[in-house]
């Protein structure tokens, strides 16, 4: 088989030299192909995929130029509810964090009156852990010490006093960078040895995107939407089975709060998870980024790790994990400056030595990043001057997120063909919708995946930008999107009103 | 056994095998009896592309120096009261203030309120408005474009239009980047494919930034070493990269040929004959060329003169302009403002297919974007105050104050080291460092290899030791065989570079005499 692939390979070669040959015939000047083309480029990166950012969004950043060079749509604006963009829907941050980082940016400003003490106190103790104390020094690569010890003891609050080392903590330029590290690092193998890894579907498409990049092998565990996209061992069990047949199964990957699902695990589950785990020697990567974004009442986010050492030293001592934190979501939805962590427990020191050599390659995350970070994980205290302010706005950001998660389900089920489970928790609905057969005849038609076909409609007749199901992956024969939950409450109802309106045009034209 | 059995038997040895090559769960008899398991990430069983990276500049040399200084801290006596950190050009770090422009703009677009404070001034407050405008929801901290802010891309454009003498730059060749690194990274992700013979062959100057090299372990490429001339103060040859690409067509794919000018961490600054050369070699060789330009602005040398391989490139005509790939970097961590923290960066590709350009996109992507305070810094950089404008005073002063400084500790050290009988120093004509050549006596170059060490390692290592000073061996960049190098950089203060200096020369004399 390999040697014919060579062969194929090698006449396609032949094909594309002799091609180029005639050209330099016709027209006489010697003309070569580029060095880097399609099919002479990295072929991991050719199989990368990230909807999120996909056709889909490019098409409404066009559409936006289009409106501004004064075309006419039946809209007058684009929004693009695809990405869990906080500041861009309109969110104000937090004005404690930004005076802080416009201090770090320009001491000068420490003299300034119209700052806060503990804003000053803040910078001033950022700066002092600068090489020179400015952000613009590098800083080591596993990140600022002084940062990594307060991450340490906002997990340790979080998780009811269990220890965190600051020495497990390695700050990053958002979680993503850290979760594509943390994979890089786990894969190896080649054909059935190939290191294999279990994401959710849907899944966030980094991990999809990052595994091809990678050549590591996906091994897909579906999440159970009839039970509010519930996680069943069961299932777990069926992939992983169903994948030891073609590859080395070595990593578990968990969303939770879930992106683009939206649901909470319990505690119960998250048990069973890590016993699974354990019983199946995988390496745990929980991606917990939206620990704050929880609104359904008896929901509560439980951390990985927490769980992890309530179950005891037989799990605890042994079970490896890494978890990842970022400054983009929760009530700050600082994207833009691409902060984040991870934490590791039990990794080998061997590896862990070979870790920080890594990231040392990158020489260190952005600096105001960091800063941020450190923001986040030592927030205003009740004594503090800033105390009250800080906790009205990170109060008012998460209870309209609460109220619009609330809303959305709401007005979804109303619509005769969008089913959509509560969002109780992260930034996003994800409800499935009924496409009538002539729809999907259609698609099919015009090489389209069938709920693309609709996002396009729908991004074309009314200027909402959705990310289709299938970038996320979903069960055969199902269709669903994507929607972020940030705009603002008013806007946000327009929004699904005119989803509703567009669903049931879009239904009756193809039935 | 009959022939069910004998089969059966074959496919569980063969299981068994196999479980243990896949690093399945291996038990583990502990000595009380305890099963005990192998965990599941080991260094056997992790990515063997990773194991092979290394990055000297933050090595193990680096991490003995963050050792000792926490000693330090701790009270322990040593011969030295601080260590410096000569290893990386850390500007800020070596005490290098920011520009004063740069850092009022960068708070004003973290905190808007500052708009309406008189103590800034216009020009700041009208740059921070118009980066803010360019924001999602007027806010640095709304991603961006994958590809980086609209703006700030014209804005590059315009500044490399403005350096390569009207050469024209369009902005959707610009990416913007997390540091140049990200962006070397990324196109050569986009280069590496085949295997074996036909495996990317990626030919790099040696001494080279181990960026380079680390780069390429990881993606799994071959490294094409190609020498430059010591003895013709750290030049490119063109002979020698023939010799260099012809041996490598033996064993792999030869695809891509980077270049550091002004050099890391040699400091030579290529002139412009020897850069028309490297074009017509990569377009005769059928090479992508990368051209690492971060230090553009750090040229010192009288007669020297940075020139972009983009404007020497469409200055040779259209045979070369239209024909030859290339991917060009810079960065806001080096130059006159330092600001290494930032992360902020860009690169501008000529010539790319327009297919993998769309595969540039997607992969950029899916890192969402580059920091944006990073990319409201590179903004400032490519369009600094201009003349009539209340902060341009200040900015010219800050910033010749800087390159001027830096001008006299090149001159500096090349003289001060190349006093001392042993060691020899090419002029710093660019760039940030000075690579001096060491001879290091035979006596220690044994007892070197006896503890498993190269012999400038050894040497670095006793320097540390004795003197708080964190240079980084040679060995780390490549070198000849036989010769041995360390890369100090010329940042630190011109006081305490003095010092240095001749502690630098101490050492050596001492080390010496030791071992001879």
């Amino acid at each position: 088989m390999k040697s014919m692939y060579k062969i194929t390979l090698q006449l396609q070669r032949c094909a594309r030299d002799i091609t180029n040959m005639s050209q330099q015939a016709v027209n006489g000047i010697s003309h070569r192909g580029r060095v880097l083309t399609l099919d002479s480029m990295n072929p991991n990166v050719k199989r990368v995929e990230y909807a999120v950012r996909g056709p889909i969004v490019q098409r409404a950043v066009q559409i936006e130029k289009e409106l501004k060079e004064g075309v006419k749509k039946p809209f007058t604006e684009v929004i693009k509810a695809n990405i869990g963009d906080a500041h861009a829907m309109g969110q104000k941050p937090i004005t404690f964090f930004r005076q802080v980082l416009a201090l770090c940016s320009y001491p000068a400003l420490l003299e300034d009156s119209k700052f806060p003490e503990d804003v000053k106190k803040r910078a001033q103790r950022i700066l002092e852990a600068c090489g020179g104390h400015s952000i613009g020094a590098y800083s080591t690569s596993q990140g600022i010490e002084c940062i990594r010890q307060d991450v340490a003891r906002y997990i340790e609050k979080r998780d009811g006093g269990i220890p965190s080392n600051p020495d497990n903590i390695y700050l990053s330029t958002g979680a993503s960078d850290a979760i594509v590290t943390i994979l890089k690092l786990l894969v190896c193998g080649e054909g059935r040895d190939r290191t294999g890894v279990m994401i959710s579907i849907p899944q966030y498409p980094l991990y999809s995107a990052a595994l091809a990049d990678l050549g590591a092998v996906q091994i897909n565990y579906y999440l159970d939407e009839d039970n509010c996209w519930s996680l069943n061992i069961a299932e777990l069990r069926r992939a992983l089975n169903a994948a030891r047949e073609h590859c080395n199964p070595r990593v578990l990957c968990i969303i939770n709060p879930g992106n683009p699902t939206g649901q909470v695990q319990s505690r119960q589950c998250i048990e069973d998870v890590i016993r699974f785990a354990k019983e199946e020697h995988l390496f745990l990567m929980a991606d917990e980024v939206y620990q704050d974004n929880v609104y359904a009442e008896g929901c509560q986010f439980h951390s990985f790790k927490k769980v992890l050492f309530e179950m005891g030293p037989e799990y605890s001592n042994t079970v490896e994990m890494a978890s990842f934190h970022s400054t983009s979501k929760c009530y700050m939805g600082e994207c833009g400056f691409r902060g984040g962590y991870m934490e590791v427990i039990n990794l080998d020191p061997e590896v862990k030595a070979q870790l920080i050599k890594l990231v040392s390659v990158r020489l260190c995350p952005p600096v105001p990043g960091q800063a941020l970070l450190d923001l986040v994980v030592n927030p205003p205290q009740p004594d503090e001057p800033s105390y009250a302010t800080f906790m009205t706005e990170r109060t008012a950001v998460l209870s309209t997120l609460a109220e619009k998660a609330r809303l959305t389900e709401q007005i979804f089920n109303t619509v005769p063909g969008i089913t959509c489970n509560p969002v109780q928790g992260a930034m996003y609905t994800f409800p499935c919708i009924t496409l009538p057969q002539k729809a999907i005849d259609k698609a099919k038609e015009l090489g389209l995946v069938p709920d693309m076909f609709y996002c396009m409609r729908l991004l074309e007749e009314d200027g909402i930008c959705l990310v289709p199901g299938s970038g996320f992956g979903q069960r055969e024969g199902t269709y669903h999107f994507r929607m972020t939950i940030l705009p603002p409450t008013d806007k946000l109802k327009v929004v699904l009103q005119k989803i509703r309106e567009f669903h049931l045009r879009f239904t009756q034209e193809f039935s | 056994m009959n022939h069910g059995t004998a089969l059966l038997w074959k496919r569980r040895a063969l299981s068994s095998l196999s479980a243990t090559r896949r690093g399945l769960p291996k038990e583990k008899m502990s000595e009380n009896g305890i099963m005990s398991r192998a965990k599941v990430l080991t260094i056997d069983t992790m990515n063997p592309t990773v194991k092979k990276v290394e990055y000297a500049v933050r090595g193990p040399i680096v991490q003995r120096a963050v050792e000792l200084e926490r000693e330090l801290s701790e009270g322990m006596k040593k011969p030295f009261a601080e260590v410096i950190k000569a290893n990386i050009g850390d500007a800020h770090a070596m005490g290098q203030q920011p520009i004063t422009f740069f850092r009022q703009v960068l708070a004003l677009c973290s905190y808007p309120e500052l708009l309406s404070d008189s103590t800034f001034p216009e020009d700041a407050k009208s740059r921070a408005c118009r980066i803010l405008q360019s924001c999602g929801g007027n806010s640095m901290g709304a991603y961006s474009a994958s590809q980086g802010i609209d703006s700030v891309r014209q804005d590059v454009a315009r500044y490399i239009e403005r350096r390569d003498g009207g050469v024209a730059c369009d902005p959707d060749n610009i990416y913007l980047t997390t540091g140049a690194s990200d962006g070397i990274v990324t196109m050569l992700k986009l280069l590496v494919c085949g295997e074996g013979t036909t495996r990317t062959g990626v030919m790099i100057p040696i001494p080279q930034y181990p960026l380079y090299s680390a780069a390429l372990a990881e993606l799994g490429a071959v490294q094409i070493d190609y020498f430059l001339n010591e003895e013709k103060c750290w030049s490119l040859d063109i002979t020698e990269l023939q010799r260099a690409v012809n041996e490598a067509r033996q064993y792999c794919n030869p695809r891509a040929l980077c270049i550091i000018n002004p050099g890391n961490p040699t400091g030579q600054v290529q002139s412009r004959q020897c850069i028309e050369d490297v074009i017509r070699f990569a377009a005769k060789e059928r090479l992508f060329l990368m051209a690492d330009e971060v230090y553009q602005d750090n040229v010192y040398a009288e007669g020297c003169q940075f020139h972009s391989f983009k404007k020497v490139l469409f200055e040779m005509g259209p045979e070369y302009a239209e024909t030859v790939e290339l991917a060009s970097f810079h960065s806001t961590s080096k130059c006159y403002m330092g600001e290494c923290g930032f992360r902020g960066g860009y690169m501008e590709i000529i010539n790319m297919d327009d297919e993998v350009k769309d595969q540039l996109t997607k992969l950029l992507s899916v890192r969402l974007c580059p920091p944006v305070p990073g990319q409201a810094l590179m903004d400032l950089v490519v369009n600094p105050p201009q003349p009539g404008e209340p902060s341009y005073g200040s900015f010219i002063k800050e910033r010749t104050a800087t390159l001027s400084a830096l001008a006299e500790k090149a001159k500096l050290t090349e003289q001060v080291l190349n006093t001392v009988q042993g060691i020899s120093c090419n002029p710093v004509q660019g760039a940030m460092y000075s690579f001096p050549r060491i001879t290091i006596p035979e006596k220690a170059v044994k007892e070197a290899t006896e503890k498993g060490q190269q012999p400038d390692m050894f040497y670095c290592m006793k320097m540390l030791e004795e003197t708080g000073i964190c240079l980084v061996p040679g060995s780390g960049f490549g070198q000849k065989d036989g010769t041995y190098h360390f890369r100090m950089t010329i940042l630190p203060p011109t006081d305490k570079l003095k010092i240095l200096l001749n502690k630098v020369k101490e050492f050596h004399q001492r080390f010496t005499q030791q071992y001879s």
